[in-house]
């Protein structure tokens, strides 16, 4: 069988004509809303179309179709469409016989929209799985249901009469995503059958030994290894050495365990810059930072899956944050989706495994008002790009049951064809479980999702550019979550690691098994027979197999003592369990397949193989001249504008798209105050049930500081970070941080100059602090070819914080409470607008970007730490992007309640005559200054904690719903009235 | 009196188990949690238990439709002994998805067949997933422990939840009948728009109950109202005890203390 039986429209033949020859030897159930019925998916798709500029669609309504195996006798069909399939209010099931076409209404435009063979689909395995448990076959309950092949599509049926090329359109660019899914309009042919994967083979070798320069890179390029020159060289090198050639298994584990995505090159190589020459850049800065602060409460930094701290009696936490960014670029809502599925793995992984507490996201995507031709090719619009990352980090972590608390989203034109997707997922450990070993001997177990072809090549896909092709030639790098298994895994992974059955465990990310197993086995060695891994379909070659990066399966190190209970344990939550090989103590990792050795390696060369090249770097701050804060004419419509504008305007319908609720722990939510539409600072969780003891979230990042300045924007971004855990109640010498860099290609030494600054501004800050990175990852190569033009991203550093709460009652949120108490001030207000919002509002570049004052910071957030802990505080709100006003205003409308502020109030240091006062008090974006909401008989003793620092009284929290700021000539400049504030604040993009 | 002994029941892909357990042991109960495979093994267990709760979460990941394939293997494999169960005194409680599955199950009508239900729970008139606070009032209903006019805050989170019926004298037979046990209004008690009532809903109905009254589904999520920090806006509110949910589950498990075996 063909792979898709009809790709293309046929155009002599006319819609709805019953004699389509392709039509699937399978039953077809279509299943539609009663008309009585508003059909919501309808709804919604008309609305884009709609947005499409396309009028000539009056309704638009989504059949789910199943295709069922042919054997099965109509009776039963019937049955499973009535009792399983469809809704008996709400729906209508069309049933067809195998090879007819589908009897279709009158005057409407079909468009069926199926998976491409071989990608995962798990509603179709689940309805396989149902009809055999349900006895709706023959009265029979089996347990397998590999003989029901099931698949599913969708049937968009548009009424109205839009043409051809009309209907192209919405297929492409709104219902189906090609790089997944195929498109029939036009005809009733679906594909039914097994996919078609490369044919099996045993060992593979690579002309390798001879090969010329131009040919290493031909082969490294060809084959999607992402390995330079000098790393294909060395390769060639330790084979000339073995007197063979390599495999073809072998090539592909070098390729994924030197791939940048694994093993940070960039980072851990050697560069010069200004003369100076930094040997390993981690190591020498952010590392650095941890290992000479070296807190007793740093469990576990950098090594494990995830950064590890202490948090109350038995119990830790774990943090990380991951990037899945080239697989979003081209598929978000999978892309965004298997990103979180992977980061909260990394959780479930650390150690000996962790339980996902919470989940934070943040996503970088380009302008929402994007005109459509300024989309460059290959590249999807930023509104299609974000609605499908929130769809997919949406729908899996809700469905493992996982709150999202924290998260943001920016919008700059640098992430227009390079989309940036960061998920992390926080963990709760036993304090005993933070350490894993391997052991000789002991059985390497993959547990959870079958293996299929899904995901090849991901870890060195991540690492070389996108361009205009990549939709499709790098189809085979997206992956399809499915977050039920993982949660399956999840419940049986606990009571197995509470039982203490296996002592070694990975998950399968970027690599696959190969990385997986490759690095459980660094130490000692390991053989892994791969015709015993499980596979979806039959054909993979053993190198597929090996480097597949099928999604929620993990890798145990179980003592073979244990393995029959582990099995049991796995079986009991429906969770397959294989053991594929065992760990060895000859420092050689042996693959085979059939009995025949496929691939031999060894375990140093493989791991400290790669050469470290030196690479140059370079930074030249753009030669910008400063644009001063230039005075606004009207200060109340300036203070709209930003509260509207992208970067700022509330995301709450993002938030409320996630279960931020699940579990019971959330203690400050992400939306706070009277109406609940205020934008907290940090999220705080309390994780045990028996304990006041919280942890605060935060997180932090800016597209517009690093351009100007990479160094002041490392310090600005980590001040953001600790502003939001502490304005919330959250420890300041309790906080861990993570680091996540996602940069344009570091080959460039101005690229590379960038990111030195920035870690070396990591390590200043985090010394200042006290602050240690626990954990961190970077993303670089985030660069996009159109043609000839190379297009980078701007560089990002996304910084996390957790921070203790030493106890959650005193925890604070945003929103203003109570009228006449004091708005305090806190912190210097300096003339820093370098990559504001209010500049940018006004179209201006350059200017000083903000930086926190090193030697004074940490003070003022142990003081404002201990004020909370006293109960002095009860508001409190950071400022950030747009300044003092933004804040102010969001305080305001969070408390339904206005203020009577006064500029005057705030004593500063001159400015240079380009800074307008008001303005500059108004929107400067200075760092370490926080809005303070303070009852007048507690004045007093906030100010003499603050003592030695900034902290003014303002104002007062007034009586009625207006926001009013007198600027410093004592005019009113902001004269507002809630509903307009709150109008402002959610004008922005709602999805 | 003796302590009853609660079952709270989970599938692959349940998610709400643990904080359902929890609210019924501070309610009073000796709560298990048992994945329903076991159950379907040894379904004489279930004599054990003076209560049962399909707790919430994307049991088989809502595919095909929320609840739809858990329902569909309670029913197949459990069908009898649930009935038995609630003939005998039982209580029956699903909270959110565990709502979708008991109605899937056929649990609300139990004398009619699988392609006679009435009642139905589909995709939220806003068309995705919403998580958010809102407020719930009790009903004049049969279902023994809930206080009719009681009015108290939960949060709800779910993409699926808006209550319909096959047509007017399916609400007229549920209004009647009293099993209309709870439906969103405004914090003051008035009709709601949305979001205050989040999905859409019928009569605004939030949870119902079967003719018994013993057999109880819900939306929202009570269980995430226990303390008196789950509250988002407890920053700004006078001190509370507990959370209102907790009351709930306080008189269910009364109830089930109270009932005769």
């Amino acid at each position: 069988m063909p792979p898709s039986a009809a790709a293309s429209p046929n155009a002599e033949t006319a819609p709805g004509r019953p004699d389509w020859p392709d039509c699937p030897e399978a039953w077809r159930v279509e299943v539609f809303k009663r008309v009585e019925f508003d059909d919501p998916e309808g709804t919604h798709a008309l609305a884009a179309i709609r947005e499409l500029g396309i009028a000539s669609v009056t309704r638009a309504r989504l059949g789910r179709g199943f295709l069922l195996p042919p054997t099965l006798e109509r009776d039963a069909v019937d049955r499973i469409a009535g009792e399983l399939l469809a809704d008996p209010v709400l729906d209508e099931a069309r049933v067809t016989a195998p090879g007819e076409p589908p009897s279709v209404p009158g005057g409407v435009r079909r468009v069926l929209i199926a998976r491409k063979p071989g990608v995962m689909d798990p509603v179709a395995l689940t309805t396989a799985r149902a009809i055999a448990r349900t006895g709706l076959v023959s009265g029979t309950v089996a347990d397998d249901a590999a003989e029901l092949a099931v698949a599913t599509f969708q049937a968009w049926e548009l009424e109205g009469a839009p043409s051809d090329a009309e209907v192209d359109t919405i297929a492409r660019r709104l219902l189906a995503n090609e790089v997944i899914e195929d498109i029939h309009a036009g005809t009733e042919g679906l594909f039914y059958g097994r996919p078609q994967a490369g044919a099996a083979h045993g060992a593979v070798t690579v002309a390798l030994r001879d090969a010329s320069d131009a040919q290493l890179e031909e082969l490294s390029a060809e084959g999607v290894l992402a390995l330079n020159l000098t790393e294909m060289r060395a390769i060639q090198e330790h084979y000339r050495g073995l007197e063979r050639e390599p495999t073809a298994c072998e090539l592909e584990t070098l390729a994924q365990t030197w791939s940048e995505h694994c093993k940070h090159k960039t980072f851990r190589g050697l560069i010069e810059m200004d003369g100076e020459l930094i040997d390993d850049l981690l190591m020498s800065t952010i590392a650095r930072a941890t290992h000479e602060l070296d807190k007793d409460w740093c469990i576990s930094v950098f090594h494990d899956n995830a950064g590890i701290v202490a948090f109350d009696e038995g119990w830790d936490l774990a943090f990380k944050v991951e990037t899945h960014n080239h697989p979003s670029a081209i598929d978000p809502y999978g892309g965004a989706g298997t990103g979180i599925g992977g980061v909260i793995r990394d959780i479930m992984g650390v150690g000996l495994g962790a339980k996902p507490i919470a989940n934070t996201d943040a996503f970088f995507v380009g302008p929402m008002e994007l005109p459509p031709e300024d989309v460059p090719k290959g590249t999807m619009h930023p509104r299609r790009i974000l609605r499908g990352v929130v769809a997919g980090v949406r729908d899996y972590g809700n469905r493992m049951g996982i709150p999202t608390l924290s998260g943001g989203v920016w919008f700059d034109e640098g992430y227009v064809a390079n989309p940036l997707v960061f998920a992390g997922t926080v963990g709760l450990i036993p304090r005993d479980c933070a350490t894993k070993s391997v052991e000789p001997g002991d059985v390497v177990l993959v547990v959870g999702g079958r293996t299929g072809r899904d995901g090849i090549h991901g870890a060195t896909f991540s690492s070389v550019e996108l361009h205009d092709e990549s939709e499709t030639v790098s189809a085979a790098a997206v992956q399809i979550g499915d977050p039920i298994m993982e949660k399956r895994v999840l419940d049986a992974l606990l009571v197995a690691r509470d039982r203490k059955l296996y002592r070694g465990i990975t998950d399968c990310g970027a690599g696959g098994l190969s990385s997986a197993v490759g690095e459980m086995g660094e130490h000692c060695g390991a053989e892994v027979q791969l015709d015993q891994v499980p596979l979806k379909y039959p054909g993979l070659t053993p190198e597929e197999i090996w480097i597949s990066e099928a999604q929620e399966r993990m890798v145990l190190a179980v003592p073979p003592e244990n393995l029959a209970e582990c099995l049991a344990v796995f079986a009991a939550e429906d969770v397959e369990a294989t053991p594929i090989g065992h760990f060895t103590d000859t420092k050689r990792l042996v693959l085979t397949a059939h009995g025949e050795i496929v691939g031999e390696l060894d375990m140093q060369f493989l791991h400290d193989g790669t050469p470290r090249p030196t690479r140059q770097a370079e930074w030249r701050a753009p030669e910008l001249a400063d644009p001063g804060c230039p005075p606004a004419d009207d200060h109340g419509a300036t203070l709209l504008a930003l509260l509207g504008c992208p970067n700022i305007a509330s995301k709450e319908w993002i938030v409320r798209q996630y279960d931020h609720e699940v579990q019971g722990t959330s203690v400050v939510k992400p939306m706070v105050g009277a109406r609940m539409d205020g934008p907290s600072d940090g999220a705080v969780i309390k994780p045990l049930p028996d304990s006041r003891k919280g942890a605060a979230i935060g997180c932090a990042a800016s597209s517009r500081y690093g351009r100007l300045d990479p160094g002041a924007m490392a310090e600005a971004v980590i001040d953001e970070a600790l502003r939001n855990v502490v304005a919330t109640g959250g420890d300041p010498a309790r906080t861990a941080l993570l680091d996540n860099f996602a940069w344009g290609n570091c080959d460039k030494p101005e690229q590379l100059g960038a990111l030195v600054l920035a870690a070396k501004g990591c390590y200043r800050a985090a010394m200042a602090y006290g602050t240690p990175f626990i954990s961190g990852k970077d993303s670089l190569n985030n660069e996009y070819r159109v043609g000839d033009e190379t297009l980078s991203i701007p560089p990002t550093l996304f910084v996390s914080a957790l921070a203790i709460v030493p106890n959650v009652e005193r925890a604070v949120t945003m929103d203003v409470k109570r009228s006449d108490d004091l708005i305090m001030l806190v912190g210097t207000t300096r003339g820093e607008l370098g990559g504001s919002e209010y500049l940018a509002q006004r179209g201006l570049a350059g200017g000083t970007v903000p930086r926190p004052d090193l030697a004074k910071a940490p003070a003022l957030f142990a003081k404002l730490h201990s004020a909370m802990r006293m109960g002095y505080v009860r508001a409190c709100h950071d400022l950030s992007e747009g300044g003092l006003a933004v804040a102010a205003a969001e305080m305001s409308l969070a408390g339904g309640r206005g203020m009577d502020l006064d500029l005057a109030m705030i004593d500063h240091a001159d400015w240079p005559a380009a800074y307008d006062e008001d303005a500059t008090l108004l929107y400067s974006e200075s760092c370490t200054r926080f809005l303070v909401e303070v009852e007048p008989g507690k004045k007093f003793p906030f100010q003499t904690k603050l003592m030695g620092h900034v902290c003014i009284p303002l104002g007062r929290v007034a009586k009625t719903d207006r926001l009013k700021i007198k600027g410093t000539d004592g005019g009113l400049v902001v004269d507002l009235q809630g509903d307009e504030l709150r109008a402002a604040f959610q004008s922005g993009f709602q999805g | 009196m003796s302590q009853p002994k609660a079952l709270v029941l989970r599938s692959a892909g349940t998610n709400c188990e643990d904080e359902t357990g929890r609210a019924l042991t501070l309610a009073g109960a000796r709560t298990d949690i048992l994945h329903f495979r076991r159950l379907v093994a040894d379904p004489g267990r279930l004599a054990d238990y003076r209560i049962v709760v399909v707790p919430g979460g994307f049991s088989f990941g809502d595919d095909i439709a929320a609840g739809r394939v858990w329902g569909a293997e309670l029913r197949a494999h459990l069908a009898r002994e649930m009935r038995a169960f609630v003939a005998g005194g039982g209580l029956v409680l699903g909270v959110c998805n565990g709502f979708q599955v008991l109605l899937e199950a056929g649990l609300f009508e139990p004398d009619r067949r699988p392609e006679e239900r009435s009642i139905a729970l589909y995709e939220n008139a806003s068309n995705h997933y919403e998580c958010r606070w809102i407020h719930l009032e009790t009903q004049d209903t049969v279902c023994p422990w809930l206080v009719p006019g009681e009015r108290f805050p939960v949060p709800v989170a779910h993409a699926e939840g808006r209550f319909v019926v096959r047509d007017d004298s399916t609400l007229k037979r549920l209004i009647e009948g009293r099993q209309v046990a709870l439906t969103y209004v405004n914090e003051d008690g008035s009709p709601p728009e949305y979001p205050a009532d989040p999905n859409g809903s019928v009569h605004h109905i939030a949870g119902i109950c079967d003719p018994t009254g013993r057999v109880l589904g819900l939306m929202p999520h009570p269980e995430r109202n226990i303390s008196p920090l789950n509250h988002p806006q407890w920053t700004r509110l006078p001190k509370r005890e507990e959370g209102e949910g907790l009351a709930f589950y306080r008189r269910m498990v009364e109830t089930a203390t109270a009932a005769p075996v």
